[in-house]
């Protein structure tokens, strides 16, 4: 792994770029006679490709999309072998050379999707469109991925999802051309069950507040499913208005419900509020039917126990990863991320890294860009050493099928960023499910340019 | 019973701030004629007067955590802590209260700076361009805060002391299922305070009289040999005063975040309209009001009648009182109506 | 303070003349031919500035199109909707149920759109224009948050909420019939109206749109409308019942909103409750003051600013900043870069919101004032030579 040396310096690092792209120039050249067609922003025989990071830089989830592109030009850097090389030390199966992509150097393009749909696609489509990407990815909401990866089944360029939770992403709007590492409500759900049982029993009347929108509902749903089947009432479900700030005039019907749990089916800024008000109103602190009263925030991350403060102390919910898991993988990218930036990385920067290691990945080794190949290649794909242990890109859904981390809010954190201790990881069996449940069509693998 | 009183309770807590929102605007229009897209900006800015104040007070000597070894990760003592122990602890404790020392003087100056630097120039131009010219300043104003401290929410509790709830139902003989958050009573109590400040203010002082007879006729007000030019300027100071103030105490309530200003103002354009253009006691009096109704529409009741009446139910209000009251509960003929 | 008009006459004025009322018919033609030429060929110009692909030429008609109908009422009559973006909205919704349920033709999918804005407009106007002045700007602004609201949450059976309403593989589309393998795509009897294709349909229909408004002004209705601006009450004292003119107004607007929206979904079929949105709204009133209302050209140019910012300047990254300095010596180059890029990408906000003030306060007329004055200069010392 000498390519990974830090005293290599660019100059040196670019020349031998140059090198192996010559040398490989030969055999791509008949390798893309094998696929004699043309695809959309086909490089060619251009000495570099371009990759589109499309993620939110305005609006409530600007800090998360920062993240997001810290974590992106890290992977840039690794994929062309600058820095310490990350992920590419750890990852298996591994085709990547450290050199770019097929031997060219890569690049990238940067937008912003404001989290809207409107805005996110017409960013994508300038990526496509003038800046001739070849694989865009990002976002932080279930919403924009879903109308961005229909625009990529259109476009014929390939998206791989950023933060996005909701089934929906890669179940009945699942697409050929879309890929999700990040896990999503059903999984939560499926992993939050057994710890759920083990920490507040089978004899519970759970109050859930619902963002008033597709990924709200289907978490709803998939909490609901996992904690009824543990014999669980469900006292009442109320849905709430997408940036309400004050939730006051929902919390307060919680108050003599007769429930014991309440369930904050909330994401970035409506969790913290509605977190931060339930707290106030001494839910936390409450006895109900003779057992301690308790909040539940299914889906959990480490910006949102920012946010929220001391009020996150031993509340449940599950994450994608974190940055305190101990395997190797999750220790490499930790270490990359945090010598680079100085801190560590988020869920959301993990996921969109290794997407984009992924996506290149499957390049080196089908031998092109071809979107078919390429997505014939992540289809059935198993890796390891990425965090979450091994894993799968499961073909019928695009979805990854990985461990899955349940959380609470630490008690005594040693540090800044110790907010979120992991309770339990959930294996990777436990949380997988039958692909037919949500229904859906992936779509063909070749599309009209 | 209990959830018709704890609704009204969430109701007037929430009509609090936008009352002292909308009495800013009504005070900034009635007297300089201008309309201020700027607003709620200044209510974020005092939201972040209370972060500035935490900030400092949590001045913290950083203790390094050896146990992680890839980026710097330590412990935060604060200094308040370490020179003196307990004494600093409630000071930082308190740091939302504190920030009123903060907040007057900041949003006083910012007050004056704005009306001083630009807003003077707009008085004769059309609304559509002070519209414009104040909505370019508090998109400004809000990156410049984005920049500062990112865009995520930042948490500022409330004192340990009113962290807990009271239990008015026993005050009032309902039995103790009735609690309500003391900060949340605090902020009631505190927006009643302030906005009967600013009526007293109005009322009883030569200024206020100055100020109101201005707010009627300006013209004649001049022609009396009366500057009162510079007591609007004043005036302009005090609307960031209560706006910043009003942001300030919600910061318990709502951890701020650089947006949510932007998210108050098109709700307290809403009820200084239905108010009354120009009448202050119709901005409180609505700004009660719709904060009264969005909690009982909420209300599961309710909503299994109308479902998603929670979400329009304070545009529904509007546009049901323009209908009957064409220029809002208490407004002035001719005001804004051109 | 009284009878404060939301946009002064007076202040009008300063504009007005030199752009618009001076010139005969015959002017007004020629200035529509350049017009309807710098449309056409937008994907050749606008290149140098990087602005020449599909996807933002699109978006600059679109908008343009909404900002000439916007105008329509505001720059004319003066009464300033705050809900605009809700015909937009529903134009958009109407246009993707028609390609949903009948064809993937556009021209149902226009007409549907069209109408649809027009419809919801009569409504909503009918109401609203009750009120004058800040009154009415509320009513507007109240019926569309009421339309966003409810389209992202209890509409969502009708609209698809927050994901946006999108075509699906097995939507009936009685007219065209069994759909292929993929999704099939918008059309103009046969030809795709995707890419740059798509962008001409719309450049046509700017141009319709801006011929139509040009008309409009120079009408009878046109000048009973700017009577209106000017001073409702004594057209009111003379007998003259207004109401039927503004409310006219009102839905030509809106069925222009209506145009806009089922273009979006034209070019792109999908349909977001994010266009109802107060902030998509104010987005319009915006470009049509940053560009200089009451005049016909101004608008499209405050759409096109807008758009612009909204698109390329939020995609300049450090690596972008770098290769553009790439002029400057090095040290000089790090310091353009760190100097320009609070101003870029995640500041491209900043950015707007500096533009707004510099041309408020510079240009009280917009960036139409900003060409009339250089005109002016341009002509007096043109008029100094050859004396």
């Amino acid at each position: 792994m000498t390519i990974f040396d830090k005293n290599v310096n660019r100059r040196r690092l670019l020349q031998g770029g140059v090198a192996v792209t010559a040398g490989l120039a030969a055999p791509n050249f008949f390798i893309k006679g094998a696929w004699a067609e043309e695809f959309r922003n086909n490089p060619g025989s251009a000495k570099s490709v371009k990759f589109g990071f499309n993620v939110p830089q305005t609006g409530a989830y600007a800090d998360e999309g920062a993240d997001e592109l810290r974590a992106y030009q890290l992977a840039v850097k690794h994929i062309n072998g600058e820095g310490d090389g990350g992920l590419l030390k750890t990852m298996t199966p591994l085709s990547l050379k450290g050199n770019g992509i097929l031997g060219k150097k890569l690049e990238y393009v940067t937008g912003d999707t404001q989290t809207k749909s409107d805005a996110a696609r017409a960013s994508a489509k300038r990526m496509i469109e003038k800046d001739g990407v070849i694989m865009f990815s990002g976002g932080s909401s279930s919403g924009v991925a879903v109308a961005v990866q229909s625009l990529a089944q259109e476009m014929g360029v390939i998206f791989m999802c950023g933060l996005t939770h909701s089934n929906d992403t890669t179940g009945k709007d699942k697409k050929r051309y879309g890929f999700r590492h990040f896990f999503n409500a059903y999984m939560s759900g499926a992993a939050l069950g057994p710890v759920l049982k083990e920490n507040m029993g089978t004899d519970r009347r759970a109050y859930h507040l619902t963002a008033d929108y597709t990924w709200g509902w289907t978490q709803e749903e998939s909490i609901k499913n996992t904690t009824e089947a543990l014999g669980w009432t469900t006292v009442k479900a109320v849905r709430t208005p997408l940036g309400a700030g004050d939730f006051s005039q929902y919390i307060t019907p919680v108050l003599n419900s007769g429930a014991d749990v309440l369930i904050l089916n909330h994401y970035g800024k409506d969790m913290v509020n509605s977190l931060t008000q339930a707290v106030q109103f001494g839910l936390r602190d409450k006895m109900v039917n003779g057992k301690k009263f308790e909040i539940i925030v299914p889906l959990y991350s480490r910006l949102m126990a920012q946010g929220a403060g001391e009020n996150v102390k031993g509340i449940l919910g599950t994450t994608n990863w974190h940055w305190s898991l101990r395997d190797a993988g999750s220790q490499t990218f930790v270490k990359s991320f945090g010598q680079e930036y100085g801190f560590p990385p988020s869920q959301a920067a993990h996921t969109c890294y290794v997407q984009a290691l992924l996506y290149a990945n499957a390049c080196e080794q089908a031998g092109t860009f071809y979107p078919p190949e390429v997505i014939k290649t992540l289809e059935g794909f198993e890796f390891d050493g990425m965090g979450n242990g091994k894993t799968l890109y499961r073909a019928e859904d695009h979805q990854c099928f990985k461990d899955v981390l349940v959380v609470r809010g630490k008690e005594n954190p040693t540090n800044q960023f110790d907010l979120l201790e992991v309770v339990k990881e959930v294996p990777r069996a436990d949380v997988t499910y039958d692909a037919k449940i949500f229904g859906g069509e992936l779509g063909p693998y070749k599309v009209p340019l | 019973m209990d959830a018709v009183i704890l609704q009204a309770l969430n109701g007037l807590d929430k009509g609090g701030a936008y009352a002292l929102i909308a009495l800013g605007l009504t005070l900034i229009f009635g007297t300089l004629g201008v309309v201020n897209f700027a607003h709620g900006a200044l209510f974020m800015l005092g939201a972040f007067c209370a972060v500035t104040m935490q900030k400092l007070l949590t001045l913290s000597r950083q203790i390094e955590d050896t146990s992680v070894t890839f980026f710097k990760a330590y412990k935060e003592v604060p200094y308040l802590k370490i020179w003196f122990g307990d004494t600093g602890l409630l000071l930082i404790d308190y740091s939302v209260p504190l920030a009123v020392l903060l907040t007057i003087p900041v949003m006083l100056l910012i007050g004056l700076i704005m009306e001083r630097g630009l807003i003077q120039y707009f008085y004769k131009r059309s609304h559509a361009e002070q519209i414009l010219v104040t909505f370019g300043l508090a998109i400004v104003v809000q990156e410049i805060i984005k920049a500062v401290f990112g865009a995520n929410p930042i948490p500022t509790p409330a004192p340990n002391v009113v962290a807990g709830s009271a239990d008015i139902g026993t005050w009032l003989g309902l039995g103790p299922t009735l609690v309500y958050p003391w900060w949340r009573l605090i902020y009631l109590a505190f927006s009643a305070a302030i906005i009967a400040g600013v009526f007293a203010f109005l009322r009883f002082t030569t200024f206020g009289m100055v100020v109101r007879a201005g707010m009627q006729d300006r013209e004649t007000v001049g022609l009396l040999g009366i500057d009162v030019q510079r007591r609007f300027t004043i005036v302009f100071g005090l609307a960031a005063v209560v706006a910043g103030l009003a942001g300030m105490m919600y910061t318990p309530i709502l951890p701020p975040d650089y947006h949510m200003g932007m998210e108050f103002l098109v709700l307290s354009f809403v009820v200084v309209v239905v108010g009354g253009m120009g009448s202050l006691e119709g901005a409180v009096l609505a700004g009660f009001l719709l904060g009264i109704l969005q909690s009982f529409a909420s209300m599961n009741e309710v909503k299994s009648i109308i479902p998603g009446i929670d979400q329009i139910i304070v545009y529904l209000v509007a546009v049901v009182v323009l209908q009957v009251r064409p220029r809002g509960l208490l407004g002035r003929r001719g005001v804004m109506e051109g | 303070m009284s009878a404060a008009t939301i946009d002064s006459p007076g202040n009008q004025k300063a504009v007005a003349p030199s752009a618009n009322d001076g010139g005969s018919s015959r002017a007004d033609h020629i200035k529509f031919l350049i017009f309807a030429l710098a449309v056409l060929t937008m994907p050749i110009w606008l290149s140098p500035i990087g602005a020449a692909y599909p996807d933002l030429v699109q978006k600059f008609a679109i908008f343009g199109i909404l900002a000439i109908g916007f105008n329509i009422l505001f720059g004319l009559t003066g009464y300033l909707s705050f809900g605009h973006a809700a015909f937009l909205g529903v134009g958009s919704y109407a246009a993707v149920w028609s390609f949903k349920l009948l064809t993937m033709n556009i021209v149902p999918a226009i007409l549907f759109g069209v109408l649809a804005g027009g419809v919801f407009a009569l409504l909503i106007g009918y109401v609203s224009l009750r009120r004058t002045g800040i009154y009415f700007s509320i009513l507007t602004l109240a019926f569309a948050q009421m339309s966003y609201n409810l389209a992202y949450s209890v509409l969502t059976p009708i609209t698809n909420g927050e994901t946006g309403l999108q075509l699906a593989l097995h939507d009936p589309r009685i007219l065209d019939g069994p759909a292929g393998a993929g999704l099939p795509s918008t059309n103009l009897f046969g030809m795709l109206t995707v890419g740059y294709t798509g962008f001409y349909v719309c450049a046509v229909m700017l141009i319709l749109a801006y011929y139509l408004a040009m008309r409009i002004r120079r009408s009878p209705f046109g000048m009973a409308l700017r009577a209106i601006k000017s001073n409702q009450n004594r057209m009111n004292y003379t007998g003259f019942n207004t109401r039927p003119y503004t409310l006219a107004a009102f839905v030509i607007s809106g069925m222009y909103a209506g145009l806009a929206g089922s273009l979006m979904a034209v070019v792109d079929p999908l349909a977001g409750a994010e266009r109802m949105q107060w902030t998509a709204s104010g987005e319009v009133v915006l470009m049509t003051i940053l560009g200089g209302s009451g005049t016909l050209l101004g608008p499209v140019l405050g759409a096109g600013i807008i758009k612009y910012f909204e698109n390329i300047f939020s995609a300049f990254n450090d690596q972008v900043l770098g290769r553009i300095f790439d002029f400057l010596p090095e040290g000089l180059q790090e310091a353009a870069v760190v100097l320009f890029s609070p101003f870029v990408g995640e500041g491209w906000h900043l950015t707007l919101g500096v533009v707004f003030m510099l041309i408020v306060i510079f240009l009280p007329g917009g960036v139409m004032e900003g060409v009339a004055r250089i005109k002016a200069r341009f002509d007096r010392s043109r008029s100094d030579t050859a004396r």
